[in-house]
């Protein structure tokens, strides 16, 4: 992964000296070796800073939004899973594709710091990568862990490819996977239906309403969140209703049914661990299963499932039932 | 326990209906013009298209009380502004399999089509949603996904 | 502060018998808002009107309810009570207690306790209303007509003799479509040209009709009364105000060896040819894939041989911009290709031959001159075999599913006139139902049957083969229950009759809807059957489904008489329960276009001031309100909520749905 990181630096301060380029972004290193964060790069000094790693799972598509209305170019530094909301938010004509300069880099999965925490390793200084073995070391000695075992939940079952590049690096090839990521989705509806109402009680009975995962979702992204809107006659804030507080979670994967990726942030970013992606994976899957195979985010422009049909589609009570072809 | 059966006995649900103004609402007032009885628990709201329902109404509904949410509007390819209730039928089909996924009895959502002509149909769907929904009780799950134990 | 009143109606004993009406309008006394409330015995009445007017002046009220019938019954009734007492129509809610409650239950408490709910629900409802204003969008007094054919000839007449100009698009060189193809037309029997081509020339002579002829549609834009349309005229090669329509080039020309598509490609014409005699405009057209001079350059004898100096090889393809207020469609249809029908030998015999093929043989004016000859041998055929239903009404995938409707009758009508010309000639006609619907149509067929001696089969055929030069017609005899082969000259097929495929891209250009057999959509089946979902555009004949003459006569004059409608209006009042976006909230992300049924929704960059003197160019979505109808698939399809419907607003169904599921 150094050798990447490498060479991704070197691109950026061509680009950056070169001036094809305003600004780069990309991950700046954090306070410990576990907690890189998206940055923006203007000049080659603050490059001194830039890093890529196993810990650098943020989904940077979101942040060209704003970027990308900047005056200058904008090189950016895309893994598979980015290009996706990247391009879906092309097609939403959130991102003006014409301002951005698409690096794609390679990712070889990244880690979840609080698996490798659960393991009983802390005080971390440093990962060091051999196929499967991943030897951590920390103030207290080093610790081989089984990279499947410690990585993001959103790379466990992850076979993204570029959608979108102007040009690569990639050193690596990536490992075949063969996962099904509907796994869990469908272990929650082989459940009976009590089971599954206790099982989402419980998750959702953790939730602070921190908005992370609202932040942090590349399809989440309107300008004014509909829960912010006096209009919708769902904001909580000025009235007596706890609408919002009680069904916030079933709205926010509706909203972004059909648009949504699975690129696995919100669970990434929820500090109370629900398994946020599994609400998006069902409407995934249903809308695999009823309307045909569709990733969002392959295409740059196109309708998504729910703002098209077709004659023949099946009846919402036979969904239901079980009934439906 | 017992408290609950009895409870049950004597239960009425409350049931939402959205009408489309089209169909769905004219196949009411047939139902009402050729005097089609279902139970007074039905109470009907007036939308321009089934396609205006949004899942929030659905939610709300729900949350503030209701035991049964039914959509209704014009049969598939007959909808007044031509396409509407296409996306209704995507819409609805994922939202409901999505509530019955969090655990949401399936028998409390229910999408039917309905023409201005159906006056004897309107009755007829009505009288069996609300059968299934009293035999199902109330809606206790939906008015609180979050719901903390012991409340 | 909103000062609301309610009008609950007995409705004599419609409601009253089962909805304790004065409990209810008591119990709105004390409904928050609410500073009227009362109960009269027909609200809609003149006197019930009154009181209502009355109690708005007097208690100045901001809204009012009225729990009464349906309001498909009766809101317009009572929006216009508001209006005469100064308040605005559109804060007017009907509660609908008789067909929604007093005449569906029993219980006099349970309707009476529904009834109340019902009635808050609408107070509610009310409170939230704003007063709406209908737009006004001006008519641009124009209407184009697309397809030249008898049902656009005839609607552009009829438009045109009520004084408004009207443009015809033709794509042929020549108006007059698929009838003028026709020998003789059903039940009467009457030759199609005689009564087609003084249309024709009506239409050339109006002062108010303008026929583009060679010419296609390339862009639409704008709405009902305002459409702005480009139109492609193509290069004819000949200037059309100079043509005389002499036809010495037609005679000149030596490259003659072109496939005549008038003729249904049975005979062949020169490169520059007029298509037909009574043709309009009269004006000669260069197949640039035949003209030897547009090929390799050289040649130009057309060119030294016209009189009037026409011709013109550098033509190119020219563009005009035109406004219109209303546009009819009525593109017509074509028989179906028929490679999916092996069985019958279509394409392997020449003898076996569609419809249409049998007009062009018949008609005076044909490749035969109206002698009945067979294609491949120029033999006059004695036994003729027809085959109905090739295509139509057919499962199976290869044809189409629905009826064409106009076979029964012009193979009635064929058979006929074979039988009455060449008496000697044996005529079968294999079915599987005939179809007769209409007036004088049943007797044609009978006549064809019992004063001609025409052999109706019902049975499906088989196939056809060649054997010894004789066309062998196999099929089932489903009278009799058998089998039979009937040794044949000449087969004639019964094609289904399908759009003409360039409506599809016209019902791109137009937005209007098209089903799954490529028809236009009708407004409603029943109640709008000429009038396309989308506002302004109107259908005549076989694109929006088979249909004979006089039906198509029939809808192109409706057609025109909408449009007449339509233009004699100076302004066009626009529905106000519209779509409407904020656009602070907007996030251009184009998914309510998406699911936009009519185009109103379009997108524009704005500019927003962020606060600290900062600016930032958003998209956002505008809604054209004289364009859109109001169903709300935007609303929902909104993530932010930015888009809300006027009338029915998210907040105001929330509120609705509050306030019905209090117990």
């Amino acid at each position: 992964m150094k050798d990447v990181e490498m060479k991704m630096k070197e691109r950026a301060k061509q680009l950056l000296e070169s001036g094809e380029v305003a600004r780069v972004v990309g991950w700046k290193k954090g306070d410990f070796c576990y907690d890189p964060s998206p940055a923006t790069f203007e000049t080659v000094e603050e490059l001194d800073n830039f890093v890529y790693d196993y810990f650098c799972g943020a989904n940077l598509s979101k942040y060209l939004i704003q970027i990308s209305k900047k005056e200058g170019k904008t090189a950016v530094f895309l893994k598979p899973c980015d290009t996706y909301s990247f391009n879906q938010l092309v097609k939403e004509h959130r991102i003006n594709r014409e301002n951005v300069y698409v690096i794609a880099v390679e990712c070889m999965a990244k880690f979840d710091i609080e698996k490798i925490k659960e393991k009983g390793v802390s005080q971390i200084t440093g990962v060091e990568v051999k196929d499967k073995d991943v030897k951590v070391s920390s103030l207290y000695g080093e610790t081989t862990l089984y990279k499947p075992e410690i990585l993001l939940t959103k790379c466990e079952t992850c076979q993204k490819t570029h959608q979108v590049k102007d040009e690569e690096i990639i050193l690596h090839e990536r490992p075949e996977r063969d996962v099904d990521r509907f796994a869990e989705v469908k272990k929650l509806e082989a459940m009976t239906e009590d089971e599954r109402f206790a099982f989402w009680k419980e998750q959702l009975s953790k939730c602070i309403r921190c908005n992370a995962c609202r932040n942090v979702c590349p399809a989440c992204s309107c300008v004014k969140c509909v829960f912010d809107n006096p209009a919708s006659g769902v904001a909580a804030k000025a009235n007596d209703s706890e609408f919002e507080e009680k069904l916030f979670h079933v709205i926010r994967a509706f909203h972004v049914a059909g648009r949504c990726t699975d690129c696995g942030e919100c669970s990434r970013v929820c500090p109370q661990h629900i398994p946020l992606h599994l609400l998006n994976r069902k409407f995934i899957k249903d809308i695999d299963g009823l309307y045909g195979e569709f990733q969002a985010g392959e295409e740059a422009e196109g309708k998504t499932p729910l703002t098209s049909y077709t004659e023949g589609d099946a009846e919402p009570n036979d969904v239901l039932n079980g009934e439906a072809k | 326990m017992q408290e609950v059966t009895t409870e049950k006995k004597e239960f009425t649900p409350n049931i939402v209906a959205f009408c489309c103004n089209w169909c769905s609402y004219a196949g009411a007032d047939l139902a009402g013009s050729s005097r089609l009885t279902y139970p007074a628990n039905v109470k009907i709201i007036r939308v321009p298209c089934s396609c205006r329902v949004n899942p929030m109404f659905v939610l709300k509904a729900f949350q503030q009380g209701a035991d049964g949410v039914i959509l209704c509007g014009c049969h598939p390819g007959d909808c007044h502004y031509v396409t509407g209730n296409y996306y209704t039928r995507r819409r609805m089909a994922l939202l409901f399999s999505f509530l019955n996924y969090m655990g949401i009895e399936k028998e409390r959502t229910r999408v039917e089509w309905v023409s201005a002509a159906e006056g004897a149909r309107f009755s007829a769907v009505m009288n069996d949603f609300v059968k299934t929904v009293t035999e199902l009780g109330e809606n206790k799950r939906l008015t609180d996904l979050r719901v903390k134990e012991g409340e | 502060m909103q000062r609301i009143g309610v009008f609950i109606c007995w409705c004599g004993s419609n409601i009253a018998a089962t909805v304790d009406v004065q409990k209810v309008a008591e119990v709105m006394k004390s409904e928050p808002g609410v500073v009227y409330s009362a109960d009269y015995q027909y609200m809609c009445s003149e006197n019930g009107q009154q009181l209502i007017k009355q109690a708005i002046k007097e208690h100045n009220l901001t809204g009012i309810v009225v729990g009464s019938c349906s309001p498909r019954m009766h809101e317009a009734t009572f929006r216009k009570t508001a209006e005469a007492a100064g308040l605005n129509p559109y804060m007017v809610e009907i509660a609908n207690i008789r067909e929604h409650c007093s005449w569906i239950h029993k219980d006099m408490d349970e309707a009476t306790e529904k009834a109340i709910i019902l009635v808050r629900t609408a107070i509610a409802k009310v409170k939230l209303n704003a007063p709406l204003m209908a737009g006004e969008s001006p008519v641009v007094k124009r209407a184009l007509v697309i397809g030249g054919g008898i049902a656009g000839i005839q609607a552009a007449l009829d438009i045109a003799d009520a004084g408004f100009e009207v443009d015809i698009v033709e794509k042929n060189a020549t108006i007059g479509g698929r009838m003028a193809q026709l020998d003789k037309t059903f039940p009467t029997l009457d030759c199609s040209a005689c009564i087609l081509t003084p249309k024709m020339v009506d239409c050339a002579q109006h002062e108010k009709i303008d026929i583009l002829s060679y010419s296609e549609v390339e862009e639409v834009k704008g709405f009902v009364g305002n459409f702005s349309v480009k139109i492609r005229r193509k290069a004819r090669y000949v200037d059309e105000t100079k043509c005389t329509g002499c036809k010495i080039c037609m005679e000149k020309c030596p490259s003659k060896k072109g496939l005549n598509s008038f003729n249904m490609d049975l005979n062949t014409r020169p490169a520059i040819h007029i298509p037909f005699a009574q043709a309009i405009p009269n004006v000669a057209v260069i197949d640039p894939e035949q003209c030897i001079k547009l090929k390799t350059g050289k040649c130009g004898i057309c060119q030294k041989f016209c009189g009037a100096g026409a011709i013109d090889y550098e033509q190119k393809d020219t563009f005009i911009e035109r406004e219109y207020g209303a546009i009819v469609v009525a593109t017509g249809y074509k028989p179906i290709n028929l490679d999916a029908f092996n069985e019958y030998g279509y394409n392997d015999n020449k003898d076996v031959i569609t419809s249409l093929e049998l007009e062009r043989l018949m008609n005076a004016a044909g490749p035969t001159n109206g002698v009945l000859l067979r294609p491949s041998d120029g033999e006059h055929p004695k036994v003729i075999t027809f085959i109905q239903c090739v295509g139509s009404r057919d499962s199976s995938g290869c044809g189409k599913p629905y009826c064409s409707k106009i076979c029964c009758m012009y193979t009635a009508k064929h058979a006929m006139l074979i039988r009455e010309k060449y008496p000697d000639t044996e005529v079968h006609v294999f079915y599987i139902d005939v179809r007769t619907p209409g007036k004088n149509y049943d007797e044609f067929y009978r006549r064809a049957v019992e004063q001609y001696g025409v052999d109706y089969i019902k049975g499906m055929v088989g196939k056809v083969y060649n054997e010894n030069g004789k066309l062998m017609v196999q099929g089932s005899n489903l009278i009799d229950n058998e089998q039979i082969t009937i040794e044949s000259d000449l087969v004639v097929l019964a094609a289904a009759i399908e759009p003409e495929p360039s409506v599809r891209k016209v019902a791109t250009l137009l937005t209007a809807s098209i089903d799954t057999n490529n028809f236009l959509t009708e407004s409603h089946a029943k109640l709008r059957p000429v009038e396309s979902p989308t506002a302004g555009v109107y259908l005549a004949g076989v694109c929006q489904g088979p249909k004979d003459i006089p039906e198509t006569v029939s809808q192109a004059s409706a057609c025109a008489a909408k449009v007449i409608g339509l233009l004699a209006k100076d302004k066009l009042k626009t529905n106000p329960c519209v779509a409407i976006p904020d656009e602070s909230m907007c996030n251009g992300c184009s998914q309510c276009a998406n699911v936009c049924a009519y185009g109103a929704i379009t997108y524009e960059n704005k500019e927003f001031r962020l606060g600290g003197g900062k600016t930032e160019i958003r998209r956002v979505a505008c809604v054209n309100p004289a364009v859109c109808q109001g169903c709300g698939a935007c609303t929902v399809t909104c993530p932010s909520g930015a888009m809300d419907l006027k009338g029915f607003s998210s907040k105001q169904i929330m509120s609705e749905v509050e306030a019905i599921c209090k117990k």
